[in-house]
């Protein structure tokens, strides 16, 4: 039993060590923002999320001690990789709002009939109303 | 067992943090750097857990959730910096 | 009156336990400590809140973390292979949009972050009207098949959730 315990852990780690290594690699590698922005966001905190949970189950059962912060830290990551994926990939397209006739800058229109824009780069009817206001 | 599977964690940690690094002396522009510099708080985060099961102790904890929470307010900070010019409206 | 009290009676019970968590003791006087300040908090900020989402269907909560965990596990698989064993420019990584349905603030917003945790898609923009999101693909051979994946798979659920 405790030799199970002991590989599971050690393979916790294994696995996060690798998930974070190939989230650094594809940062470093892949061409341009937008496709390095996804090896950060998933593969990293996925491999952090191992080494936490390999944390937690170490503590238990190895230490005997029962230890809940590392389940704060992995549920705070993963809540707010989204949000830091979302603030750069919206800094990343206003930076480079004046190229959008580049293929690369080139973003398909939204769904729908009517005339309607991305937030990023047009306000919003009550936004502009406030602001006449 | 665990003590290799740790050593293992801190080479590939280590390696991850070089890359960050290329990309953070590299990277085109002030956003790539934005999104090295978030990389490398959350591979220090993994480095403190790391640390704290190579050591058995757990007094590391309260410094990786600081760690956490100020890294993503300085990359927010950032990002919010580049869109308006100003971080608090 | 117990509305004054309680703005979100949620987000109490879950500032309670995270204060427990933080303390990283299960006692009386931390369970007391925390409720106070879960309390406190949601009067303080209620004015960020205006209304309390409604949730249907708490079953169907626990469904949907099953299911979006499992999915970021072969999400990451995936893409980790990809920049493996993927040369740059085979990669086939471009912008599309994914009309949508739902039209709850909170759902679009678990929704958009929901894409970014899974499979090779990045949520990066909402349009102005608020009905259709802007999505990066690392790499989108069907551009159709990927948007009906992610309208099947997580907009239909959270529809049934929330709305």
């Amino acid at each position: 039993m405790e030799f199970l315990i002991e590989l599971l852990i050690s393979a916790m780690i294994v696995v996060g060590g690798v998930f974070a290594l190939v989230g650094s690699f594809g940062l470093s590698k892949l061409p341009d923002l937008m496709a390095r922005l996804h090896a950060p966001t998933k593969a990293t905190t996925l491999g952090i999320g191992g080494m936490l949970i390999a944390s937690i189950l170490y503590f238990a059962f190895i230490e005997r001690t029962l230890s809940v912060h590392e389940l704060l830290i992995t549920i705070f990551l993963f809540l707010v990789a989204p949000v830091t994926a979302y603030l750069v990939a919206k800094t990343h397209l206003h930076k480079n709002r004046d190229r959008q006739d580049t293929a690369q800058f080139q973003l398909p229109p939204p769904a729908g009939t009517h005339k309607a824009g991305w937030a990023t780069f047009n306000k919003s009817e009550k936004q502009s109303r406030t602001e006449i206001r | 067992m665990i003590e290799y599977a740790t050593y293992f964690g801190f080479i590939s940690i280590g390696l991850a943090v070089l890359m960050n690094l290329h990309r953070l002396i590299v990277g085109p522009d002030s956003i790539n750097r934005i999104l090295a510099l978030d990389t490398l708080t959350i591979n220090t985060i993994a480095l403190f857990i790391l640390f704290g099961i190579w050591q058995g102790s757990s007094t590391n904890f309260e410094a990786a959730l600081l760690f956490a929470m100020v890294g993503f307010i300085t990359t927010v900070a950032f990002c919010k910096y580049l869109l308006r010019g100003d971080i608090i409206e | 009156m117990i509305r004054k009290v309680f703005p979100h009676p949620i987000m109490t019970a879950v500032l309670t336990l995270v204060w427990m968590m933080l303390m990283n003791a299960f006692t009386p006087a931390t369970f007391v400590l925390g409720l106070i300040l879960g309390i406190i908090l949601p009067i303080l900020t209620s004015c960020f809140w205006p209304d309390r989402p409604t949730i249907r269907n708490p079953l169907k909560v626990a469904e949907y973390i099953i299911v979006v965990l499992y999915d970021i596990v072969v999400a990451n698989v995936q893409v980790a292979y990809l920049i493996l064993f993927r040369r740059n420019r085979d990669l086939r990584s471009r912008f599309f949009t994914v009309p949508l349905e739902i039209r709850t603030p909170e759902a679009i917003a678990i929704l958009a972050g929901t894409i970014t945790m899974t499979p090779g898609t990045v949520s990066s923009d909402i349009s102005t009207d608020g009905k259709s999101l802007l999505v990066h693909g690392l790499n989108v051979t069907d551009e159709q098949e990927t948007v009906t994946g992610i309208k099947s798979r997580y907009e239909k659920r959270l529809k049934d959730i929330f709305e």
